[in-house]
């Protein structure tokens, strides 16, 4: 399928819900790209900036029950899985109060209780932990799915096959959502990818999608199908998702790096379809809100970004001993 | 008691962990086939939901098993041959090992990852190391080896039961070894060492498939020497029994560790390295390491077995320490 084969429109009330979810990862992220400049985080953060309809999308149809893992690049699908803000923030300030303890920082925040199975540092590491999200599900015979969140890059590791193959053998209900925002780190795509990544799932019998990943209601409308294939009982579904990341792989590459490995000429192509503005454009189109509502709404996401950080800035470090403490139970 | 052999106690303790617990599954490559014999039958006892056979994707094992326990089900990989543990180090060194950390404690991951280690068998390098260093240098694992079939029942059962992901190594070729088993629910606790010979001269401390032959040893010096040797055998490595190691060379003032893994960063290294920062004042002597070189197993038997650690050897580093008695 090249794309979803309906028309269906998500009703007024659930775009403007995840146009409030996009505005929330947005500002959360162009928030966290001052803070690294400002000192206050202190580690580098990977930004998802220009990927958020992917995370909406997809979450929007995903139950509280149901499983993600997520990426090194994860703040919008921790926050598109209903994940609270404040403590994203304080986790990536390094603080006792954040979501991990200040354990795990930018790359891992997941709460697990609401469903993320870990945001992975390891890039492809989530496609066996959503392939055993899916087999628990599965023997627990809910009805729950688990949708696996990776990148280009990570559909170059030899367990995407291996997760393919037992996924679609076993019929788990899992859902792989490849985010290819054409960039492998700091190679482009074309120099380390052959073929069509959707391509590769097609031999295990997987039902395939192929969509544009800045278009939050192609999104929405192919995850509609998707999760339901996976939630039925027929086992696992791919969504390869085109998208773009503006801020590059991670916050210091500037300094690292002593050619830019991009055009501002492509970098500026892409924010011309930014998903953000066009679900806006969207809204205003469909008379679903105007523009003081979309502008309002702008405000609250900023006020909710402000009040994250009052909050991750008022917290405390964690004790010296706290990772001896965690690493095993009962310990 | 019933008396039985090292392969039907860790059966009998995974057939009755999975009747306690329903959550508990078992995957890996031919796990129904079940070339050890350790998971005979529990296939047609626990059904295809439970026990299933993987493809060889160890990486896709590994990383199913942390994903699947950490979605609530207490699960049991089988990795066949320890080497293949390295196919599937990714998620163990960064997911098993730390998820947990990494989730500020959120989730605790019950896994237990059953490999078979070992050489003296002609199965050459790729299918006979030792891999302690790599596994007990992790800190996110637990790691426990069985010498006998009655604590192969009792840490099996202790390793299911944990919360953290621990890894049962099995002795290659001994699963025919026989011996006592007690009925029903023994669980041996991990992080506990267990002396099996007394002794006041000198501490034998080893594990596995080391404990059989450092006994033997430990009866010649008895002879040979007069010397009256204790064996220890650690059980655990991860939680490691340090308080049994430095009683015992309190009791006997001399130590000679033997383990079947390369001599760097052995578990025989470290138990030194302890007896030299804790155990000093006790030490008449050098602690002495009977280790493999650090060398892949090779395939000739003339070349592999007098690379592994065996009783001639330990006697000899016996007498060494006793330059006056020895004869």
């Amino acid at each position: 399928m090249a794309a979803s084969a309906s028309n269906i429109q998500p009703d007024d009330g659930v775009l403007i819900e995840m146009y409030r979810r996009m505005l929330l990862i947005r500002k959360s992220e162009e928030q966290l790209f001052r803070d690294v400049k400002l000192g206050r985080t202190p580690g580098q953060v990977h930004l998802s900036d220009g990927q958020e309809a992917v995370a909406i999308g997809i979450c929007s149809l995903l139950e509280d029950r149901d499983q993600i893992t997520s990426t090194h690049r994860g703040h919008g699908h921790y926050l598109a899985k209903g994940c609270d803000v404040n403590a994203m923030f304080a986790e990536i300030y390094g603080k006792a109060e954040g979501i991990c303890r200040g354990m795990g920082g930018s790359m891992h925040v997941a709460d697990y209780s609401k469903g993320i199975v870990g945001a992975n540092g390891i890039v492809g590491a989530g496609l066996g932990i959503a392939t055993g999200a899916g087999l628990a599900n599965q023997l627990e015979g809910e009805g729950r799915v688990a949708a696996c969140f990776f990148g280009d890059g990570a559909a170059n590791q030899g367990s995407l096959m291996e997760c393919l193959n037992i996924s679609s053998l076993w019929r788990l209900p899992v859902l792989f959502v490849c985010e290819n925002n054409g960039y492998s780190e700091f190679s482009p795509s074309g120099t380390v990818t052959s073929g069509v990544i959707s391509d590769r799932a097609k031999p295990f019998g997987i039902p395939v999608w192929n969509i544009d990943g800045n278009d939050v209601v192609d999104v929405w409308r192919t995850a509609l199908e998707a999760v339901d294939h996976c939630r039925s009982g027929a086992g696992p579904a791919f969504v390869e998702a085109r998208t773009y990341r503006y801020s590059g792989h991670f916050s210091a590459e500037a300094m690292v790096l002593s050619t830019p490995y991009r055009s501002d000429e492509e970098i500026e192509a892409w924010r011309a379809r930014d998903p953000v503005a066009r679900t806006r454009a969207l809204i205003i189109g469909r008379e679903a809100a105007n523009d003081a509502e979309c502008e309002r709404m702008e405000l609250e996401a900023d006020a909710h970004v402000e009040g994250a950080v009052a909050f991750g800035e008022a917290g405390t470090a964690p004790c010296p001993g706290t990772a001896n403490r965690l690493m095993r139970a009962g310990s | 008691m019933p008396r039985m052999r090292f392969i039907q106690a860790i059966n009998q303790a995974l057939a009755e962990e999975m009747e306690r617990d329903p959550r508990t599954i078992l995957i890996g490559e031919d796990v129904e086939a079940s070339i050890f014999g350790d998971t005979r039958g529990l296939l047609d006892r626990f059904g295809a939901d439970r026990v299933r056979n993987t493809p060889i994707s160890e990486q896709a094992l590994t990383g199913i098993s942390a994903g699947a326990a950490a979605c609530g089900c207490r699960v049991i990989p089988h990795m066949m041959f320890s080497n293949f543990i390295y196919t599937g180090f990714d998620a163990i060194a960064n997911q098993m090992a730390k998820l947990r950390l990494m989730s500020g404690g959120q989730i605790t991951l019950p896994i237990t990852v059953i490999a078979n280690y070992g050489g003296g068998r002609s199965t050459a390098a790729q299918h006979s190391d030792t891999p302690f260093s790599l596994l007990t240098n992790l800190a996110g694992v637990e790691v426990v080896v069985p010498s006998t079939p009655d604590n192969a029942k009792g840490l099996m059962k202790a390793a299911i039961r944990s919360d953290n992901p621990t890894f049962f190594l099995e002795p290659g070729g001994r699963g025919g070894d026989a011996g006592d088993v007690p009925i029903g629910d023994c669980v041996t606790p991990l992080g506990e060492a267990r002396v099996m010979r007394e002794g006041s001269d000198l501490s034998l401390i080893t594990m596995g498939s080391m404990t059989r032959m450092t006994l033997l040893a430990a009866k010649r010096l008895e002879t040979e020497l007069g010397v009256s040797a204790e064996v220890l055998d650690l059980q655990s490595l991860v939680p490691l029994d340090t308080t049994a190691i430095l009683a015992s060379v309190g009791r006997t003032g001399r130590a000679i560790v033997v383990d079947e893994s390369r001599d760097a960063c052995s578990v025989a290294s470290h138990v030194a390295a302890i007896l030299a920062d804790k155990g000093f004042d006790h030490l008449k002597a050098p602690v002495q390491r009977i280790t493999v070189p650090d060398t892949a197993m090779p395939y000739a038997p003339s070349a592999e077995l007098p690379l592994l650690p065996s009783a001639e050897r330990i006697v000899s580093a016996a007498k060494a320490l006793f330059p006056v008695t020895a004869k």
